[in-house]
């Protein structure tokens, strides 16, 4: 899905201001102590034939310079249309944006204009895509696509397009980058397409990247090669980074944040060791508790009871509620609040505390 | 042919399924009108095992390394370029007619994606029940809907659901349906391919616990295909790694996790991602560089020596069998077989 293609004739005069953020720049402090990016009770629908789904029921998390937050959620749970809204891309309609405040460095990014917005798309916020098969065009070289961005956006000439494609293809460890230029997608294996996608990614030199479920469609020795790719390119080019997964064993060692997502909203936030160690929501308990492990050979799994809820009819008070081994009334009736639990922790549980004492016995 | 008169006995632990050499090379040509074969996809080359009564073999590997063939090949929706499998002593291969199938009753399969494995326009009772109809004798007319009710019961759906349509169920119970049918004709081996990696992490683990209980409740002997070596080390008896088209490695499932001498399977061990941020710490992975090559054109010798650090000249001129090696009792397809230090460098 790479919606909102900019239009050729009106790119080129727009974006030679731009040009000077191609050279590498180190990550700028963000204006007044403010965050880099910041989603501020986001608010989604979507109109479809059977009524309306609220995707999105108030999300709201922040990333600084150089940090790297995981989005950890099932399908369904939002994660990838928050990241979507955050890019701009989403499809309006059938999605409706309803409420809520995409900033980035100070502004917010949904009072904008699609010309304003489009500015910002590539050069300062990019993203990256799970499968890179159908993301990239399969009637042009990979050279010439990676080229597409830096012709377009930073105005360059067709041969500077070209050697710093080569460039960009060599920083995402592309063997023979010169002599893949004029290759097709299919020609590469699923690796090294997801770095094709990666370089024009970082065409632009962005301060933030967000990946969504970059490793899901590969195996697990290529995944691995990914991810300490983007663990390298994060240090070397201090970026930002959004990393949407359903996985936490993927992100545990690049992340330092993670956001655990259920029904539209963020239910736990923690760093990662507190999240593994003591979670502070039921879900992210039940979440961890059902993972086989590799260290384990056994006969029960324990699960999480019954279904995701049907957007359309998300439960009352908790959403988590009908599954929940800890469930009250009051999970029934009233709607949790975000509680701080310390050391930038929050859960949005009623029985949050007990919840993560439980675990920590 | 003389059927032996008295009925099998069912044994846990003996061979019911065995597979000697299986080779399904896909030809590649070139030309329209006078196609001429100008090489082979080596999908499957060379696979032997067994499958005892009541276990689960699980099969592991990248994609393309040929698993979903073998499948493919063990339900005979593809016939192998050469080799044999048995089915509790029947050929697999060599059956027509009749007796086709009713080795296919004995043998059904789950497959990967509960969203186009299941046809929208029939029921959940239609899908259910159309092996009836393609094995009449296996439920008289009038007990079919009872029957469907009882396996809809049995994979945890509520019987009431027999009018439904699938766009109706969720993708876990999608997963049940297509369990409920392969169940339908009461076979004795379920061939899972991937059964759950289209599932999300809650759902999976219900449907792993359920494919447990029915292997308990029923005496069913699985093969276990996938790619999630914590989901395959949950739920299997012994492993066979599969890499390039080989069988690299065949061990109980203690063997494959503790003790490994296959270079492949130490990498592949060592890449899986571990939630826990402090094990994470002491994991001591091996990258491994590269993909896996062609199997269209697999490298001489070892087929791993490309991407394996242990890789000397004997790798490249002499192919190693899969055979008991001197550092652990399992069979392990490496020259240098050896057990991995657990404090060693990486």
């Amino acid at each position: 899905m790479r919606g909102n293609r900019p239009t050729r004739g009106s790119e080129r005069k727009a974006d030679t201001v731009s040009q000077s953020a191609v050279q590498p720049t180190p990550a700028s402090p963000t204006p007044e102590g403010g965050h880099l990016l910041e989603v501020r009770d986001l608010h989604v629908e979507f109109r479809t034939g059977e009524g309306v789904a609220k995707v999105i029921n108030g999300v709201s998390y922040h990333l600084d310079a150089g940090e790297t937050l995981a989005v950890l959620g099932e399908s369904g749970s939002g994660k990838s249309v928050t990241a979507q809204a955050i890019m701009g891309i989403l499809d309006t309609p059938p999605a409706m944006i309803r409420s809520g405040q995409i900033r980035y460095q100070g502004r917010d990014l949904l009072t904008q204009s699609e010309e304003q917005r489009r500015q910002v798309r590539g050069t300062e916020i990019a993203m990256i895509f799970q499968d890179a098969l159908s993301a990239l065009n399969p009637t042009f070289p990979v050279g010439w696509q990676i080229g597409e961005t830096l012709r377009q956006r930073a105005g360059m000439s067709r041969g500077d397009a070209r050697r710093r494609a080569i460039e960009l293809m060599e920083l995402v460890k592309i063997p023979a980058a010169a002599s893949r230029l004029g290759d097709y997608p299919h020609q590469f294996s699923g690796g090294m397409r997801q770095r094709v996608m990666i370089a024009m990614a970082l065409a632009l030199n962005p301060k933030v990247l967000i990946a969504d479920e970059p490793t899901t469609a590969l195996d697990v020795t290529v995944q691995a090669q990914i991810m300490d790719l983007l663990a390298d390119l994060r240090r070397d080019l201090r970026m930002a980074m959004i990393l949407i997964t359903h996985d936490l064993g993927v992100v545990a060692g690049v992340a330092d944040r993670i956001a655990v997502m259920y029904a539209g909203r963020i239910v736990e936030h923690a760093d990662v060791r507190s999240l593994y160690r003591s979670p502070a929501h039921p879900y992210t308990k039940g979440l961890l508790e059902s993972i086989p492990r590799l260290d384990f050979h056994g006969q029960q799994l324990s699960t999480i009871r019954g279904l995701p809820p049907n957007l359309m009819r998300i439960p009352s008070g908790c959403p988590f509620h009908p599954r929940c081994p800890y469930v009250q009334q009051v999970c029934v009736d009233v709607v949790p609040h975000d509680l701080v639990l310390g050391d930038g922790r929050t859960s949005a549980c009623h029985f949050a505390q007990e919840v993560r004492d439980d675990r920590a016995r | 042919m003389t059927a032996p008169a008295s009925q099998p006995k069912k044994v846990r632990g003996e061979p019911i399924l065995a597979v000697e050499n299986l080779v399904k090379h896909f030809p590649i040509t070139r030309g329209v009108v006078f196609q001429r074969q100008i090489g082979a996809v080596r999908a499957v080359d060379g696979v032997s095992f067994d499958l005892r009564r009541g276990e689960t073999l699980g099969i592991v590997g990248e994609s393309g390394c040929g698993k979903s063939t073998l499948a493919r090949l063990l339900m005979r929706l593809e016939m192998p370029t050469s080799g044999a499998a048995t089915l509790e002593g029947r050929d697999l291969f060599a059956a027509r007619g009749g007796e086709l199938r009713r080795l296919r009753r004995n043998m059904q399969m789950v497959l990967q994606d509960p969203y186009t494995s299941l046809n929208p326009r029939m029921t959940v009772g239609d899908i259910i029940g159309e092996p009836f109809e393609i094995h009449p004798e296996a439920a008289p007319k009038g007990s079919r809907q009872r029957r469907v009710q009882e396996l809809l019961d049995m994979v945890g759906l509520s019987p009431e659901h027999i009018n439904r349509y699938p766009h109706q169920f969720s993708g876990g119970q999608r997963q049940r349906i297509g369990i409920a049918r392969a169940l339908a004709l009461r076979p004795e081996v379920l061939v899972c391919d991937e059964p759950v990696s289209a599932l999300d992490v809650s759902i999976q683990a219900q449907v792993i616990n359920l494919l447990e209980q029915l292997q308990d409740e029923l005496g069913l002997s699985y093969i276990f295909i996938a790619h999630d070596l914590s989901v395959v080390r949950h739920i299997c008896d012994r492993v066979a790694v599969m890499y390039l088209g080989r069988i690299v490695e065949l061990g109980t499932e203690e063997e494959i996790y503790q003790r490994a001498t296959h270079p492949y399977t130490q990498a592949l061990l060592s890449a899986v991602p571990v939630p826990d941020p402090e094990q994470r710490d002491n994991q001591n992975m091996i990258r491994l560089i590269g993909d896996v090559p062609s199997p269209a054109n697999p490298p001489s010798g070892c087929r791993f020596r490309t991407r394996c650090w242990k890789a000397q000249d004997v790798c490249a001129t002499q192919d190693p069998d899969t055979v008991p090696r001197a550092a652990d009792p399992h069979p392990s397809a490496c020259h240098f077989a050896e057990l991995r230090e657990p404090t060693s460098p990486s």
